[in-house]
């Protein structure tokens, strides 16, 4: 598959350096490449295919092998800034050609209207740097019709009366309901909510060089062996590599933006397989490489122009950081569901996408899912109702009991921006190059606490409408581990409260672009890749306007 | 139901969906991937990398009070002790020690609580279970959701527990020698096959089909 794709120099100077290759870098190389420029991507994982997701857990799972290692890579965590940080397991991504989109669970929902204007329609709130955000839902509407589309959505347009307007229904029918979808509708209706089949990144129909899903039941946390599932490594990498102008180069660990004397951007330094320190020259350069080692990079490219780290004028580089809060409630029912078979989540609900504050108490809202995305050694060590046997006959009782019993309601919401939320460089803690770990800072806004409650109240309600025999949920607590990593370069007008403009330029250096979880100004309601390559797709023409119309330094 | 889906007759038989070129793109590392499974099932006795016979008449029999042989297949029958042999060479040699040191607290342990009993293996199985029963220290509890991601198991009984789970439920199609012939998957009611139709489970094999919402003007909202 690596046939067509050219070996450029570090030497040459290409027109796009473009540091991750994930939801949003698998996009921007796909278009870029495609609108005639000439492309290097540098991912720092491997370049892993469709023969090397294998089912294994312990090797895909405990091992890392799709994902940030701890051991080379370690990081610190601390809940404010007054903390010291302590060494710990801070945050998950992927690390490898396609990034997080290889492993992910696949929900795929939209960002509804009130997510790019709530700082105007609530005001402000104590504690949280809410804002709008300086592009509407209206000017995303076409990109996230171009997701669905070319990437691969599969969904039901209209099943929900929440859903924001769009211009075309989705290119391919949803998955099949799974036993979970099944009680999670009956229940909601039963309670009068508006359950749908959940839009997903998994294909229920195949496309040229992929399988339609074949529902193995090793999904959330694996690689697709089919290519179902909607993955850049699965769509946009395998057009921008045939388009013959765009190199995809793994093991590629970037470490420093240079600037040039008239204080642009110049290329990028990385670490290539055998720890040798490369540059690649480019025109420009963009950087997805999540909303953690985004920030993380411009912090280590920090210069004598940037003391505090390239492009972070405004102070906000790694800052206001939103990871989604969330509560999983837990039950078991009479029957099997058999949910271990396919994808994890065939339906949801976005009743409560928008509360209001004044009767619940809080800002924000959320969705519910219904889903299973446990793997069976996993399931044994961590999913059984707390109290239960560790060993022995009736652990074993119960772990085939409940096996092909249990499903999940998944309550995910809003994270409120809150400035010290952070991601930042470890004083003292060094990864396996040698470089600053990266340092987590987080205390959850209130709201997000009382929201988390809300929504698990609301699980339990509809866990007892569907007659499950037996739930649990753990108690909602402040969070000390990422998986969304959102808002951390974000996107606005102002160069003192932003990071990027909304062409996803920085305020400070012309022809240096941020594009990934970083740029979002709000959370959602709990799944941002959608957006994420929504403003890839659009970030991607905007940089080509610039760039066609002679904005961008050559 | 799902017999003749094996991944090998999936691609045989998808021949209509699924495009020629990723046939050609998959078709050697599937099959070979098949073989290996196959092998490994079919292959001679599994040989022992770490223990002697006798430690692994020790574990063996640790792991077989763990998930004990009922009117279902268990442990011993999973093939465990050979999955813990393997890993201790590759990936989880960190534990040897864990393991070196545990197995002679573990007879201690025995003939502590039983002084006519010389090895753990010759216990009586409610013997056994209450030696085991003073070790486990009820380290970390169930129902954490990361827990998985971590195996840093502490107590030598802790370890022994985690690693028989392991065993006992990997993909019998990975190279660890666990999960032998897919008895532990049989066991919690995961059928064998990697892929899988529609109907899955009782609450969907009668579902109609979708509905709409019953029609009600207002967008609820709390």
């Amino acid at each position: 598959m690596t046939l067509d794709q050219p070996k450029y120099k570090t030497t040459d100077e290409v027109d796009f350096v473009i540091i991750g290759s994930g939801a949003a870098g698998g996009i921007l190389a796909k278009e870029l490449s495609g609108n005639g420029f000439r492309v290097v991507v540098l991912e720092q994982g491997p370049y892993l295919t469709e023969k090397d997701f294998v089912h294994d857990e312990i090797k895909v799972l405990n091992q890392d092998l799709l994902t940030n290692h701890p051991d080379l890579q370690p990081t610190t965590f601390r809940k404010t800034p007054q903390d010291k940080a302590k060494p710990q397991r801070a945050l998950v991504y992927g690390r490898l050609v396609g990034g997080t989109s290889t492993h992910f669970t696949a929900n795929f929902w939209r960002f509804h209207e009130i997510d790019f204007i709530e700082r105007s329609k609530v005001g402000p709130i104590a504690g949280a740097t809410l804002s709008d955000w300086p592009i509407t839902y209206g000017d995303l509407e076409p990109y996230y019709t171009k997701v669905e589309w070319e990437i691969g959505v599969s969904g039901l347009a209209g099943a929900s009366p929440f859903d924001p307007p769009r211009s075309k229904p989705y290119p391919m029918p949803p998955l099949p309901v799974k036993s979970s979808g099944v009680i999670f509708e009956r229940a909601a209706r039963k309670l009068g909510w508006h359950p749908f089949p959940a839009p997903m990144a998994i294909l229920s129909e195949p496309r040229p060089g992929r399988s339609a899903c074949i529902n193995c039941g090793f999904c959330l946390g694996f690689g697709c062996e089919v290519g179902a599932k909607s993955s850049s490594l699965a769509t946009a990498i395998r057009i921008a590599e045939k388009t013959g102008r765009c190199e995809i180069r793994p093991n590629s660990y970037v470490h420093r933006i240079e600037l040039d004397a008239k204080g642009r951007a110049a290329g990028a330094v990385y670490f290539d397989a055998e720890r040798n320190v490369q540059r690649q020259r480019a025109k420009a350069v963009v950087v997805c490489a999540n909303g953690a080692e985004t920030p993380r990079l411009l912090l280590l490219s920090a210069n004598k122009r940037f003391p505090d780290g390239l492009a972070n004028s405004s102070g906000y580089v790694g800052k206001n950081l939103m990871l989604n809060s969330g509560g999983v409630t837990t039950a078991v029912f009479d029957e099997p569901l058999n949910d271990y078979k396919g994808f994890a989540v065939s339906r949801i609900l976005h009743d409560f996408y928008e509360l209001d504050a004044d009767k619940v108490g809080f800002h924000g809202g959320g969705g519910l899912d219904a889903r299973f995305d446990m793997t069976p050694i996993g399931f044994a060590l961590g999913n059984l109702p707390p109290g239960s046997p560790r060993w022995g006959k009736a652990f074993k009782e119960v772990l085939s009991h409940n096996f092909t019993r249990t499903c999940e309601i998944f309550g995910h919401g809003t994270s409120l921006p809150v400035e010290s939320n952070s991601f930042s460089l470890d004083a003292d803690l060094k990864d396996a190059w040698g470089l600053p770990a990266l340092r987590l800072t987080y205390k959850d806004h209130p709201d997000d606490l009382k929201l988390t409650a809300w929504l698990n109240a609301r699980s339990a309600e509809l866990c007892d409408a569907a007659g499950a025999k037996k739930m649990w949920a753990p108690p909602v607590q402040e969070q000390q581990f990422a998986v969304h990593l959102l808002g951390t370069c974000r996107m606005g007008n102002d160069p003192k409260t932003s990071v990027i403009n909304p062409d996803h330029r920085t305020h400070d250096v012309k022809n240096l672009f941020l594009c990934d979880g970083s740029s979002l100004v709000t959370s959602g309601r709990g799944q941002p890749t959608m957006t994420i390559e929504a403003l890839a797709f659009r970030a991607a023409d905007r940089i080509t306007a610039l760039a066609k119309r002679g904005d961008l330094p050559t | 139901m799902n017999k003749d889906l094996s991944r090998r007759g999936f691609l045989s038989q998808s021949l209509t969906g699924v495009s020629a070129a990723w046939i050609s793109a998959h078709w050697p590392a599937m099959l070979s991937a098949a073989v290996h499974a196959q092998k490994a099932r079919s292959g001679a006795p599994a040989k022992l990398d770490f223990f002697s016979p006798e430690q692994a008449a020790e574990i063996g029999a640790v792991t077989a009070r763990i998930i004990p042989t009922t009117d279902s297949p268990g442990a011993h029958e999973a093939g465990v002790i050979f999955f813990i042999d393997r890993a201790l060479v590759t990936f989880a040699k960190d534990d040897q020690k864990t393991y070196a040191q545990g197995l002679p607290e573990l007879q201690a342990k025995a003939r502590e609580l039983f002084p006519s009993v010389a090895k753990f293996s010759g216990a009586t199985a409610e013997q056994q279970d209450q030696i085991l029963q003073s070790l486990d220290e009820q380290s970390p509890a169930a129902g954490s959701r990361r827990s998985r991601r971590s195996t840093a198991a502490q107590s030598f009984f802790e370890t022994v527990r985690v690693h028989t789970i392991m065993g006992f439920l990997i993909d019998p199609d990975s190279d660890k020698r666990g999960n032998h012939d897919g008895v532990g998957w049989r066991v919690i009611g995961r059928e064998p096959e990697h892929m899988f139709r529609p109907p899955f489970g009782y609450y969907d094999k009668d579902y109609p089909g979708w509905q709409s919402n019953p029609p009600d003007s207002e967008k609820s909202k709390s």
